[in-house]
């Protein structure tokens, strides 16, 4: 069942015997995960998968109830938001958090403004455009308020903003939950680039379908226990198996019934 | 789909063809009609406001434009102006100072207190009054950061407490008289500058606007992004000279530029400079726009509401001192009646949001104009301060009403 596809170079990030306990509700259990440079790895699994906990716990949102996580090598121990950003681990969250009455420059620089005294802002739009212009993005202008840029653009913003810091990983929570499809191919677009420089990326998506368009590794969580590590190839009944745990679930049973209410109806005709 | 223009597309920000680039005075215009439209007013209510408030009492009696009369509305317009300014950092985080009209009387009352009464130094009385100020603006922000207390309800239970403490330091006779000689009472009433200083004064932003304009091109150009359209810069400039240089010849013909109403100008070119050219002012936009957004990018939201409470405190205390120095005299009225909703009415005027995220120094120096012009125009008509209650009242809700409207706009027209 588990068809693993690992580079053979070193991870950036280790994870052994990762748990999380809320209480009598252990909401991930003994996880494992591998990071490599220039790797997309996408998360799924179910509502309630663990998921959520388990990028919190990368972000330095919560700390594990037990195991190790290794970057680079070293043990580390998240302790907070701040100590995530500062190791190279940056996460675009789900609603982005962007200022959208600040412009593209100010959003990209937000808390971290080049001479905080008397802002640079040439130097700030400049480094902005290159940014933009290494993703290939396309904002037509970076002196615009965020409250006039499309999903898309915003989401590639959010994107620019935490490449700001030179991370080694990002993390993606549902990057394309809100798009239409141009802009879930742009973004999709972005995440390989975002790779070809050489990046970590973990995307977090229900769209087996761009998880598949985009990921190097897919690797299943249920009820908080690894469920499988799949490559791209993998059929889409063989991951929604493995997501719901069971090749008889209530996706095949769908399935299933619209096969035979399809058969029926062309028997009645 | 048309080529971009070979020339404008050479630098990095003129590279795509959607946006308009509006570089001529034609286009200047343009992007000015299409702002407004979209419920971006900037100053605009407020310059209207001024022309119409000018016209109407100008009718009514022509007193209004005298000279002199221009000279005691700017007296009047330091004392409740400094306080405007420390109401637009709150406002500018979605916050609110109810008290600052009583923390305004308090810094009267101390000063009255420690100077006259105990025979302190002046400056050390300066001092303790700006340093209650800070505190006091230090316990609203431990009130709403540590205690989730909205500071609606914080400073106006600050508006009662203040009030309280500046009736018990005043005790029984209720008023204490500064001395008319003291160089704190003249400055509040007579000290104006000398006309070749007022006039270098009113040079000095064009040239500074012309100088940073032409750097800043300078420099754009040396990085490869598009130069400023200087045409427009220059023509800024020179407008703003001709202006203030008009300004200051004609309030020559009276007594001249009041050191009091620059020293107004010179607190709020300090913060204007705070908000938009430092870091803090960045953050502090940042907060009121998106909060939570603003904490995730590592800002310490804490720290930056504390910032603004103090600094609103401060400059309330700043304003009572300037107010007492003004009356000559610390009474049990200072700070009292109408002070504080003129302090907010002015921000709002001018342009700062109640919703936090937009608004500016200058906002409070234009609203404040406006507002004591009303209150003076009413005042030399000989209405009642009845009425002129009513009308101030009037011309805060169309200022809010104005606000909110112009807000759903931009929020349709992608500005927010």
């Amino acid at each position: 069942m588990i068809q693993s596809s690992q580079p053979q170079t070193e991870p950036i990030l280790r994870l052994r015997g990762v748990s999380k306990n809320f209480g009598a509700v252990s909401a991930l259990t003994d996880i494992e995960l591998d990071i490599h440079p220039g790797e997309v790895v996408a998360l799924v699994g179910d509502n309630g998968a663990g998921k959520s906990t388990l990028v919190k716990i990368l972000a330095g949102v919560f700390q594990p109830s037990a195991g190790t996580i290794e970057y680079l090598g070293n043990p580390v121990s998240l302790s907070g938001p701040g100590k995530a950003l500062e190791l190279g681990i940056a996460t675009v969250f789900q609603d982005l958090a962007l200022c959208e009455n600040l412009d593209v420059v100010a959003n990209l620089f937000l808390g971290h403004e080049l001479a905080p005294w008397q802002l640079d802002e040439v130097g700030m739009e400049l480094r902005a455009w290159s940014l933009l212009r290494e993703l290939a993005a396309r904002i037509p202008s970076v002196r615009q308020p965020i409250a006039s840029l499309s999903g898309g653009q915003r989401q590639t913003v959010a994107i620019a903003r935490s490449l700001l810091l030179e991370p080694k990983i990002i993390m993606l929570d549902e990057p394309t939950a809100a798009l239409g499809v141009a802009q879930t191919a742009e973004v999709l677009n972005l995440i390989e680039r975002v790779r070809d420089r050489g990046l970590g990326v973990i995307i977090i998506s229900h769209n087996m379908e761009d998880v598949r368009a985009v990921a190097d590794r897919i690797v299943v969580l249920r009820l908080g226990r690894n469920n499988g590590v799949f490559t791209a190839d993998t059929s889409h009944q063989d991951l929604v198996a493995a997501i719901t745990g069971a090749s008889e679930n209530a996706v095949t049973r769908r399935q299933k019934s619209r096969a035979e209410g399809a058969a029926t109806r062309e028997a009645g005709l | 789909m048309t080529t971009p223009d070979p020339k404008t597309s050479s630098t990095l920000d003129r590279a795509d063809s959607r946006v308009r680039n509006d570089d001529s005075f034609a286009g200047a215009w343009r992007g000015f009609i299409d702002r407004v439209r979209s419920g971006d007013l900037g100053m605009l209510p407020v310059m209207v406001g001024l022309v119409l408030i000018s016209v109407v009492f100008t009718a009514l009696n022509p007193v209004f434009l005298a000279p002199n009369n221009l000279v005691n509305l700017l007296f009047d317009c330091a004392t409740v102006g400094v306080i405007s300014l420390g109401i637009v950092c709150v406002l500018m985080l979605g916050e609110i100072d109810l008290s600052v009209g009583s923390m305004s009387g308090l810094a009267s009352a101390i000063i009255g207190v420690l100077w006259v009464n105990t025979g302190m130094p002046l400056p050390v009385a300066i001092i303790a009054a700006l340093a209650t100020g800070a505190f006091v603006g230090f316990v609203y922000a431990i009130f709403y950061t540590r205690l989730g207390m909205p500071s609606f309800v914080a400073t106006l239970a600050g508006l009662l407490a203040l009030l309280g403490l500046q009736l018990y330091l005043l005790g029984a006779t209720g008023s204490i008289n500064l001395p008319f000689q003291s160089d704190l009472v003249r400055f509040g009433q007579t000290m104006i500058m000398p006309d070749w200083l007022s006039y270098l004064l009113a040079i000095l932003p064009g040239a500074v606007i012309a100088i940073t304009g032409w750097r800043t091109s300078q420099r754009r150009v040396a990085a490869g992004l598009s130069p400023l359209a200087m045409q427009i810069v220059f023509a800024k400039a020179i407008i703003l000279t001709l202006a203030l240089g008009f300004a200051v010849w004609y309030l020559s013909l009276g007594r001249g530029l009041p050191w009091m109403f620059a020293l107004f100008v010179l607190i709020a070119v300090a913060l204007n400079y705070g908000l938009t050219r430092t870091q803090w002012g960045r953050s502090m936009f940042a907060v009121g726009g998106n909060r939570e957004a603003a904490r995730r990018a590592g800002i310490n939201v804490n720290r930056i509401y504390t910032s603004a409470f103090i600094l609103c405190s401060t400059l309330a205390a700043a304003g009572g001192i300037l107010g007492a120095s003004r009356l000559a005299s610390s009474s049990q009225q200072a700070g009292t009646g109408d002070v504080n909703l003129n302090a907010i009415a002015a921000a709002v005027i001018g342009g700062t949001s109640l919703f936090g995220g937009r608004g500016s120094a200058w906002s409070a120096v234009l609203g404040i104009i406006v507002i004591q012009a009303i209150s003076n125009g009413l005042t030399l008509l000989n209405l009642s301060s009845s009425l002129r209650y009513m009308i101030t009242g009037a011309v805060l809700a169309i200022a809010v009403i104005v606000d909110s409207l112009a807000r759903r706009s931009r929020v349709s027209h992608g500005r927010a």
